[in-house]
């Protein structure tokens, strides 16, 4: 027998949800073979098997909160698949019933995954009883994950704290035809508060301007087959922006900082989240001490970074320590936006899609492929002079591109 | 020569229960024990023959005393030493036979002889006769447990000056007894000899009885005594002692400054402590190093060495059975290969006078010094109907616990039987428990763990019996 365990989530992350079980109780499975795909606040994981074998129970259903170390489910090494629920614990046995798995899966129960399943003490009793806490929904810290008097406490005193939050879900409205309810997703959820936590924090505004893309579309149109050739990816425009948002970093240091209790912290790296877009929602990989990197070498982070991103293999890791984010709602055909930070950071840079416009150009009307850019920032941390001086200063970088050659 | 995968060295319940455990998981497993019985110190000169005296003695005295006649028994006992002896040794025996059939019913080979390591997987066996044999081995487990640490200027000869060993087997019921150390074993065996009779005079160093007990139990637990005939000397240091083939004197002085004082004695037990027994283990030859006090350190019983492991009263820890009971299966799971784990928040400790004390968890002064908010439950027996019943009733029972989450801290009691009933509290706070978990957890009634349950009332406030 050999246990399925809850890996460690990652820094700050302590419980995930178990989204998808790609196996049932009873078919074989191989050592190293994907069994099941838990969601954490910040990215998915999966989860692979430690043995060949049969996967004889599952302790957490799909849907089921985990910590690291709790017992996924088992697998009997060594057995086949039709021999398995015979041979198995009599719980594996009743499992291979057809597809009862989603309504009937928290029967077995070797592990201690559900606290719902666990004898309630006295006292949580009492608790439930007199204020209709629902314990199941109580994340015990008791033996075996057992739900003491004081996680009830805990409990209640968060619903309590927590009155308008609580009260929907306390009474979910009715639906509707033609309405459908779907849970949020661990990421989703994480993504909803995040934002409302930088919109409730931070002291939010966005300064806008507007960049002439001719003369980056130029070098590019001359340059892509070349650096392609040369360098196995495709210069896109990200680069360049990255590019300029670095060095107007280096100019205005306090868009770069962030705000620590009644401190200011100051970074001297470059860590340049990247918002992609995922039929999951969003996530915001990090190219690493951008400052360090030539075009070419950021075009291949960001390219690595967006695939894994795509395909949800995206780690913690990958995630973590940005100091400053560039998100391109243009890849949509937005023309104009106001981003929200992206905390603990104190500036976002809103990319947007190109249109040609007219333009008076030394008195002359041309039409030129224009983009209007947003940096939203954090007024604690970022004067207004230095928002709008940095966001000339990408402009400018882009206008001109040889500034960044030049460190101008 | 044999190839094991556990040699245990130490045959006391540390290494006995490791044995044990290394049986049942299949394990291929040596014990090795020099003293010729298996048990340790507790079962043949610690916990187990002072309990059998502690009884003896307490129904000697019921008997004696007003006990018996004020619940209508008349009788004139006369004190058989030589047979409450014999029937000690008797007990004695047949549970160190016992402990030699768990280790054949486990599969446990039992080594006669003193073992000591001789370099990396191998310990070598001094037989009695002298004869030396050679175990290889992949884990060796040390248990060596411990011995009476010695006082300077007081050199025991167990004939006047005696320690733990010499007090059970006195050959006669001193007049005046002279206790050095008012901690557990110096308590327990002055007890013993109080009611049989003698006179007991306990001096100790520290300004308090049990240090690291709950200061307000302790106290109790002091008047107590005092009521039932100890004399205390506490700030005391000992100076010197001078034994003749009839007594001794004994001299010592306060620690807060002032004149000398001398006592005699016809006994004088020196109980001040254990301290760790490595001698002659050849640690050396594998690099294992003991601290000032002579004590193995542990990170979750590995000594720092492959393949060396150490449990028990060698080790740092209270130095209790129990403990080293749980240490001795929590080290050899981990050797199986398994998570062997051992709460330290949560190792009783008991005193067997009478009235027992019993503690479990932090302490009151514990709680204060750390200023984690708590609130307090206690119970006297002297509201319990049992403990009336039966003529019982010194001593109370107190829980602390969190005053936030209402989660039991611990739980500090003096009264009858304590030393059995605490065990419910550990129960309670290894799984979580609050003290309403407990209050409201029927008790059967009438009987003295009523008390536990209207302690843990008290708490929250609601204590209904007194």
């Amino acid at each position: 027998m050999a246990d399925i365990n809850t890996p460690a989530l990652g820094e700050s992350v302590t419980e995930a949800t178990v989204a998808r079980w790609t196996k049932k109780v009873g078919e074989a499975v191989k050592k190293d073979e994907i069994l099941v795909e838990l969601e954490t606040d910040k990215v998915s994981l999966e989860v692979a098997s430690p043995a060949d074998g049969v996967l004889s129970a599952i302790g957490a259903a799909e849907g089921a909160t985990v910590v690291p170390g709790t017992v996924l489910g088992v697998v009997t090494e060594g057995a086949t698949a039709s021999a398995a629920p015979a041979a198995a614990a009599p719980k594996a046995a009743e499992a291979p019933k057809p597809a009862p798995a989603r309504a009937a899966a928290p029967a077995p129960a070797p592990v201690a995954a559900a606290p719902a399943a666990a004898p309630v003490s006295p006292a949580p009793a009492r608790i439930a009883a007199e204020t209709g806490l629902d314990l199941s929904k109580v994340a015990g810290t008791g033996k075996d994950g057992r739900v003491t008097k004081g996680d009830a406490l805990a409990a209640l005193e968060a619903r309590a704290s927590a009155p308008a939050p609580a009260a929907a879900p306390a009474a979910p409205r009715a639906l509707h035809e033609r309405e459908e309810r779907v849970k949020m997703t661990r990421l989703r959820q994480t993504i909803a508060r995040r934002l409302k936590e930088a919109q409730n924090t931070a002291a939010m505004l966005t300064t806008f301007n507007e960049v002439d893309m001719s003369a980056v579309m130029a070098l590019r149109a001359q340059y892509k087959d070349i650096f392609e050739k040369r360098h196995g990816v495709k210069l896109g425009f990200m680069s360049f922006f990255t590019k300029a948002v670095v060095a107007a970093l280096k100019a205005i240091p306090d868009v770069n900082a962030e705000i620590d209790g009644t401190d200011i912290v100051y970074k001297n790296h470059y860590d340049i989240g990247v918002a992609v877009g995922t039929d999951k929602g969003l996530v915001v990989p990090v190219v690493r001490d951008a400052d360090t990197l030539n075009l070419a070498e950021i075009e291949k982070a960001i390219g690595v970074l967006g695939k894994k991103a795509r395909d949800g293999q995206l780690s913690i890791e990958d995630m973590q320590g940005g100091t400053f984010t560039i998100t391109n709602g243009g890849i949509y055909g937005s023309l104009m936006s106001t981003p929200i930070l992206n905390a603990p950071q104190s500036g976002i840079l809103g990319m947007h899609a190109i249109k040609e416009r007219a333009m008076v150009v030394n008195g002359k009307i041309e039409i030129r492929p224009m983009m209007y850019l947003a940096l939203s920032y954090d007024h604690r941390v970022v004067d207004g002079a230095g928002a709008v001086t940095f966001l000339v200063k990408v402009k400018e970088a882009l206008e001109d591109p040889q500034r960044l050659l030049l460190d101008l | 020569m044999a190839q094991y995968d556990v040699v245990i060295i130490g045959g006391g319940p540390g290494g006995y229960n490791a044995a044990i455990r290394a049986g049942q998981l299949g394990l291929k497993v040596a014990i090795v024990e020099g003293r010729g019985k298996l048990g340790g110190t507790c079962l043949n000169v610690g916990c187990m023959p002072s309990k059998a005296l502690l009884h003896a003695s307490e129904l000697y005295a019921a008997a004696t005393g007003p006990e018996f006649a004020k619940l209508g028994i008349e009788v004139k006992p006369k004190l058989n030493l030589p047979q409450m002896m014999a029937q000690k040794a008797e007990s004695v025996e047949a549970l160190t036979k016992g402990v030699e059939f768990l280790m054949k019913k486990n599969k446990v080979d039992y080594v006669k002889g003193w073992g000591r390591i001789a370099g990396a997987g191998k310990v070598v066996v001094k037989a009695e006769d002298g004869s030396e044999t050679t175990l290889e081995t992949k884990n060796i487990v040390i248990a060596t447990g411990s011995e009476p640490t010695p006082l300077p200027g007081v050199t025991v000869d167990n004939k006047r000056i005696i320690d733990s060993t010499g007090a059970l087997s006195l050959p006669e019921v001193p007049k005046h007894l002279v206790v050095v150390g008012a901690g557990v074993i110096g308590l327990e065996l002055g007890s013993v000899w109080k009611r049989l009779g003698a006179e007991v005079t306990v001096v100790e160093y520290l300004d308090r009885i049990l240090p690291g007990t709950d200061t307000e139990v302790a106290n109790a637990f002091q008047k107590i005594l005092v009521k039932q005939g100890f004399k205390f000397q506490l700030g005391a240091k000992v100076s010197g002692a001078t034994a003749s083939a009839k007594g001794v004197k004994l001299s010592f002085e306060p620690v807060a400054g002032g004149d000398a004082q001398t006592i005699e004695a016809d006994y004088v037990l020196v109980a001040i402590g254990r301290r760790p027994y490595t001698q002659g283990l050849g640690l050396e030859t594998v690099g294992v190093t003991r601290d000032k006090r002579g004590m193995i350190a542990n990170n979750h019983f590995k000594t720092g060495v492959d393949g060396v492991w150490v449990i028990g009263d060698v080790t740092s820890g209270p130095m209790l059975a129990h403990k080293a009971e749980d240490e001795g299966v929590a080290c050899i799971e981990m050797i199986a290969g398994k998570a062997g784990h051992v709460n330290y928040g949560i190792i009783p400790g008991v005193v067997y006078t009478s009235p027992e004390v019993a503690t479990v968890g932090q302490t009151e002064d514990e709680l204060k010094a750390a200023g984690v908010a708590y609130k307090v439950g206690k119970f006297p027996f002297l509201a319990n109907s049992r403990a009336k019943i039966n003529h019982e009733t010194d001593g109370f029972v107190k829980i602390l616990a969190d005053a936030k989450t209402d989660r039991i801290l611990g739980a500090h009691m003096v009264g009858p039987n304590v030393g059995d009933m605490i065990a419910e509290y550990c129960v309670a706070m290894e799984f979580g428990g609050a003290s309403e978990d407990v209050a409201r957890t029927c008790h059967p009634h009438p009987t003295r763990s009523e008390a536990l349950r209207q302690a843990a009332m008290g708490v929250e406030g609601w204590t209904m019996q007194a």
